[in-house]
Parts: structure tokens; C-alpha cells; sequence
């Protein structure tokens, strides 16, 4: 990834006696809030023109690249290099360990900074919002990729994978992750960055069916081709598909554009060739279902099975839609995750909010009715896309920030203190920020330990034991 | 570190990624340059190509703000190895620094140079399903590797995502939202 030479504005600072002299200088401070994919990528566009500190809630840097992406898919966090290189450059600053909305509020960094960027994502999901859903055996995809992938937060989950048929509702990429993290061979995830106690209570696990469910039919589904195939080619599952899901789909494949007809053409080739017979696992896709309440098993006391509605569709194109046909299907089932979308939050009241769409208002960027205060990524656009179309999101947002710097609209003018204002703060009240360098000693020790068990990484679960680490 | 040295430590750690390829899912295909065609043999990767085969050959880059980037490079190199290489002024490609993991490094081909390259696999098509403004011509720059007979041929180094579509799901007909 290319991070830009040093831009006219960063030369005279140059000029003036270098970057380090910036805290007695005035040049331009620009605070980021949330340290994933958009905070990175938001400051490493924002480094040519200004000093940039980012502020990230755990102890530890990346977001969903180090607590969303599947173990099994290392190349996807190659990302993680470029951001070290953002971190690493010296008008830049990782604070970890700092919560904003509770150690520091939204109002303290805008006094201290030039310009404020949200970039703190997702972190909540939407719930089914049916009876049942609290019931134990029921977990959201964010909570169970969570535990799987070490968040501290999940640690404690223990999704108990003793039953045979596991439900899982939603179809776009999580939930596929999700479906082939459950039925693939231990061999295949033992040597990655996997939780030791996840890939143990994997290999104990007795769940050998998984069930995709969506709301809508084949040419919906949200989830992209790589993921369908790696399905597919699972080593030891074999598909289980309804042939009537896909009454009326072969005659629609000629009219799809290229990407849309090869994901179609695959899901037919697995209806129609299954796969080996004698696997032990099987996953299904399955279409037109809703669920409408987690059924209780005989003692009332956890999921035994899911309740869905069937659906036939109406309208065409983008917009086809799922209207309740009034028949109901039970599925008998011990793991029921929810894997219908991340959801972001509110943290700060100070911040514009839209409930109803779960964002930051914002107009390209720019908070709505506040100066000075911009977003990025899955707060500013809602939680889908790619890492890559985080990046080009975040990419926009700095754009934005630049040109509002060099219309005036910002003012400059003013000496603002940055993170040393804001580090004197969080001292008085007994916040230890985590810096750069310091996450590299709890990546050290992550790495060690991975190495001792023959994995890419072990990480740490405990945020205290990262602050302990981190000393 | 500089901008230059960025290019070759993350030129380093592909190779060495690609040497440690066994460890990964083996439904991953990496970059495989072999002079001349295009195997998926994991035994031969691009350091042992550059190193045998010197021929120079001239490629120019069509950029996004419409200035066109000639450069002369090794065969057997990628496209996305040659950008890296050549610290060239063309931005945010190689997310995933050329392991079929992004669809950043999408460049589109002359007609009758792009029915000159080899065959595109299923993984490499995959991922191209996932660019924007993908065309007939496309194809991903970190699975095509430079011939003596792709002299001079012109890339066109399209769009990306730009916050002028106000909706994601509006963005292409061809990609559907995806996390």
C-alpha cells in the first residue's frame, strides 16, 4: 500500500525544525476514535497534511481484522502490516486502553484537536427480536466469532457444541465463516491463530450439520462465491440442499451479470451433486425461511429447536422482498447463532445519532450540524463491505477533512494541545493508555506462545493480562 | 520509514509468504509466475523467475487522474510486483499484498492483449467478481505475470468506490453488499 511522501504543508513543518517539533508547533491535530481497518486507514490519508493520534478502546490495535476475520484466513490480515507502518510513522500515535465516552468524552477531544474522526465501527448486532432468543444455546455470530477469535469480551461464552444440527440464520459472509469454522477438520485450523480453547472445544464438538438459513431465495443470498466454494470443497462434508429452494433458477441465469451467475451456478452444482455420501458433516443452505421463536426443549431451560416461517418473494431486481406465506416449519437444533447483521452504538451523547439506521448522521463524512467532527468506516456507512471498501470509505473521509483544512473551514489558526492534554487527562483519572510499542511486547508474547503450540499466534484473552504485558 | 522502503518490506514478506504458502488453505491459489505460462506449481515461485529471466519489457499504466506511468520491468514479474517494485504513483492497490484476498490490484486490458494471457483460475475470477467497474478485460494484476510478447501493452487502472454513490448496494449491479 502506498503512503504518500510528505505533502507541501508537511515540508515546511519540516523546514521548521522537523516533525518532532510539532507539540510546540501548529501544525494541524486530527484525533481518530476506534483503532480497526477505518481508523487506520482514515489516519494513514491524514498523515501527509497533519499529526494524528489514534484512540482504541482495547489494549490491542485492528479492530475486526484481528476479531472478525477467520483464523483460516490469514492473507486477508496482511493488512495488519500497512497499519503497523501507519502506527509507526512518527507524526502518528496509538493510545490503546481508552474508552472514549467513558475515560474521555467526545467534547475533551475536540477541544484538544483540530478535527475529530469516528471510526469505532459495530460492536453491537441485531437481534432476531423473537421469543426465545435469550434462551442458552442462542449466541449472535459477532459473540461466537468473538470467542473463537479471542476477543476478550467472549471469552467466557462456551457455546456448548454437543448437539448434532446447529441453525444459523442469515447468509452473507459471517455466517459462512461461521458454518465452516463448525464442520471443518481440526487439522485444518490447529497451525492458526485460532483460540487454544475454541479449537479444543472443536475437536470435542459433536455438531455435524449445519443449516444456513435465509429470508429470501438463491439470487439473494448475500454471502460471496470464495466463501460458497470453500463450503463446497470442505474436506468431509458433503451438501444438503432442497432442490424446491431452486425451482425456476436456471431459467434466471442467463440474465445475471457475471458475478451473480457464477455464485448461482455453483449453489445448482452443489444441489445437484451433493458430494460425497459417505461424509460424516453436512451443511445445507436453506431459502424462504424466517425464524420466528426459539423453541425451549422439554426441561424449558435451553434452545432445542427453531420455529421458521416460510416466505415466498415478491417484486424483481434489487428489490425483491419476503411476504409470510402463513406456514410455519420446526427445525430441531442445540446451536442456534443469529448472524443477521453488526450494529453500531452510540458512546458519547454529545454525537449525533440515527437510531433508526444505527449511524453517525453524516453528509460524506461530515457529522451533521458539527463542525470539526467526521466519521469513517461502519459507523459512517453501516456494517457491510470489505476491508478494501473500508479503506476506499476512509480514504473519502480524509479527502473530505483535507479539503474542509484547506477551505478554511477548520481553524487552523489556533494551537491545539492534542494528546498531551488528553494524556494528562486520562492520568488524573487512572486510565493506562497502551502505546504502539508497548502492543508490539503483547504481539511478542502472542507470537511465543503461538510458536510453542505450532499456531501462528496465541493471544492473550485477558485485557489485564495485555496491560500486564504491556508494562 | 520511507515510502520506498515500505515498497520492499512488503516485497519481502510476499515472497517469504509465498514460501510458507503450504501452511494455508489449500483452496488458495497463490501467484505463480512461470515465464511463459501460468501453473499453479508450488514449487517455483517469483524470486527464482526474476532471477532467470532479465528481458526488460515496457508496460504503461492508464492512472486514475488520466496520466499514463511507463515503466520497464523484469518478466516474470506481476503487475502488482511491478507497481510495488517501481514505487509507482498508482494508490491503495495490493491490500492484501497479492494473495487472493482483495480485489484491489484490478487492472483492465487491452481486448486482444487480455486474450493473450493465460487462463484466469476460479480463485483469481472469485475475487475479480468482487471489483467495482469490473469489465470483460479484467483481470487481477497480482495473478498476471509480465511476457516478452505483453511488451508495451497499455493497463488501465480503473475507479474505485468513490462517496458520490450514496447508497453501497447501488455501488455495482455485479457486487452484492459483503462483509
Amino acid at each position: 500500500m502506498k503512503i504518500h511522501g510528505l505533502s507541501s504543508a508537511s515540508r515546511c513543518l519540516a523546514a521548521e525544525g522537523g516533525v518532532r517539533g510539532l507539540s510546540s508547533s501548529s501544525g494541524p491535530r486530527v484525533c481518530i476514535v476506534g483503532g480497526g481497518p477505518a481508523g487506520f486507514y482514515t489516519a494513514q490519508q491524514l498523515l501527509k497534511d497533519a499529526a494524528v493520534d489514534i484512540y482504541e478502546r482495547l489494549p490491542v490495535p485492528f479492530g475486526l481484522v484481528r476479531f472478525g476475520v477467520a483464523p483460516d484466513h490469514p492473507e486477508v490480515k496482511n493488512v495488519i502490516n500497512t497499519f503497523t507502518q501507519t502506527a509507526q510513522h512518527e507524526r502518528c500515535s496509538f493510545h490503546g486502553n481508552v474508552n472514549v465516552g467513558k475515560d474521555v468524552t467526545i467534547d475533551e477531544l475536540r477541544q484538544a484537536y483540530h478535527a475529530v474522526v469516528l471510526s469505532y465501527g459495530a460492536e453491537g448486532n441485531r437481534s432476531m427480536g423473537i421469543p426465545g432468543e435469550d434462551l442458552p444455546g442462542v449466541f449472535s455470530a459477532k459473540d461466537f466469532v468473538g470467542w473463537y477469535n479471542g476477543l476478550p469480551s467472549n471469552k467466557e461464552l462456551h457455546p456448548d457444541l454437543s448437539f448434532e444440527t446447529a441453525v444459523i440464520l442469515g447468509q452473507g459472509n459471517v455466517a459462512l465463516d461461521v458454518a465452516r469454522i463448525l464442520l471443518a477438520p481440526v487439522e485444518m485450523l490447529k497451525e492458526t491463530d485460532i483460540t487454544q480453547n475454541a479449537l479444543e472445544a472443536l475437536a470435542g464438538s459433536k455438531v455435524r450439520r449445519v443449516l444456513i438459513v435465509g429470508r429470501r431465495g438463491p439470487l439473494q443470498i448475500a454471502c460471496t462465491i470464495k466463501e460458497l466454494r470453500e463450503m463446497v470443497n470442505l474436506p468431509n462434508t458433503r451438501a444438503d440442499m432442497l432442490p424446491a429452494d431452486f425451482e425456476g433458477i436456471a431459467e434466471a441465469l442467463k440474465d445475471l451479470p457475471r458475478p451473480r451467475k457464477r455464485l448461482t451456478e455453483l449453489m445448482m452444482k452443489a444441489v445437484k451433486e451433493g458430494g460425497d455420501d459417505k461424509a460424516e458433516k453436512c451443511w445445507g443452505l436453506r431459502f424462504f425461511r424466517s425464524p420466528v421463536e426459539v423453541l425451549a426443549g422439554a426441561d424449558e431451560k435451553r434452545a432445542a429447536g427453531i420455529r421458521l416461517a416460510l416466505n415466498k418473494l415478491e417484486g424483481s431486481g434489487e428489490s425483491v422482498r419476503a411476504e409470510v406465506t402463513g406456514q410455519l416449519e420446526d427445525v430441531d437444533c442445540g446451536l442456534i447463532i443469529s448472524s443477521i447483521g453488526y450494529k453500531s452504538i452510540p458512546i458519547d451523547p454529545a454525537v449525533p445519532f440515527d437510531p433508526r439506521r444505527a449511524i453517525v448522521p453524516n453528509e460524506m463524512g461530515r457529522v451533521q450540524d458539527t463542525a470539526g467532527l467526521y466519521c469513517s468506516g461502519w459507523v459512517k456507512r453501516g456494517p457491510t463491505g470489505v476491508i478494501a471498501t473500508t479503506m476506499n470509505d476512509s480514504f473519502d473521509t480524509a479527502r473530505v477533512l483535507i479539503q474542509d483544512m484547506e477551505a478554511g473551514k477548520l481553524d487552523l489558526s489556533v494551537n491545539k494541545p492534542g494528546a498531551q492534554a488528553i494524556t494528562a487527562l486520562l492520568q488524573t483519572r487512572g486510565v493506562r493508555m497502551v502505546l504502539f510499542s508497548q502492543w508490539e511486547k503483547i504481539n511478542a508474547e502472542e507470537e511465543k506462545r503461538g510458536k510453542s503450540l505450532g499456531k501462528a499466534r496465541e493471544k492473550l484473552l485477558d485485557v489485564d493480562e495485555m496491560l500486564c504485558r504491556a508494562k | 520509514m520511507s515510502a520506498c522502503a515500505l515498497r520492499v518490506f512488503l516485497q519481502r514478506a510476499a515472497v517469504t509468504r509465498k514460501a510458507a504458502h503450504q501452511t494455508f488453505s489449500q483452496t488458495r491459489a497463490f501467484p505463480q509466475c512461470v515465464t511463459g505460462s501460468y501453473t499453479h506449481s508450488r514449487g517455483i515461485n517469483t524470486l527464482t523467475n526474476s532471477l532467470r529471466a532479465e528481458e526488460k519489457v515496457t508496460v504503461h499504466f492508464l492512472n486514475r487522474d488520466g496520466k499514463r506511468i511507463s515503466v520497464k520491468a523484469l518478466t516474470g514479474e506481476s503487475l502488482l510486483d511491478i507497481v510495488v517494485n517501481n514505487d509507482l504513483d498508482i494508490l491503495d492497490i495490493g491490500a492484501c499484498e497479492g494473495t487472493l484476498a482483495c480485489s484491489t490490484c484490478h487492472l483492465i486490458f487491452e481486448e486482444a492483449v487480455y486474450k493473450k494471457l493465460g487462463r484466469i483460475s476460479d480463485e483469481e475470477m472469485d475475487m475479480l467478481d468482487l471489483a467495482y467497474g469490473l469489465t470483460d478485460t479484467s483481470r487481477l494484476g497480482c495473478q498476471v505475470c509480465l511476457r516478452k510478447d505483453l511488451d508495451g501493452m497499455i493497463l488501465h487502472v480503473p475507479d474505485v468506490i468513490s462517496d458520490a454513490r450514496v447508497d453501497s448496494e447501488k455501488e455495482s449491479s455485479t457486487a452484492p453488499p459483503k462483509v
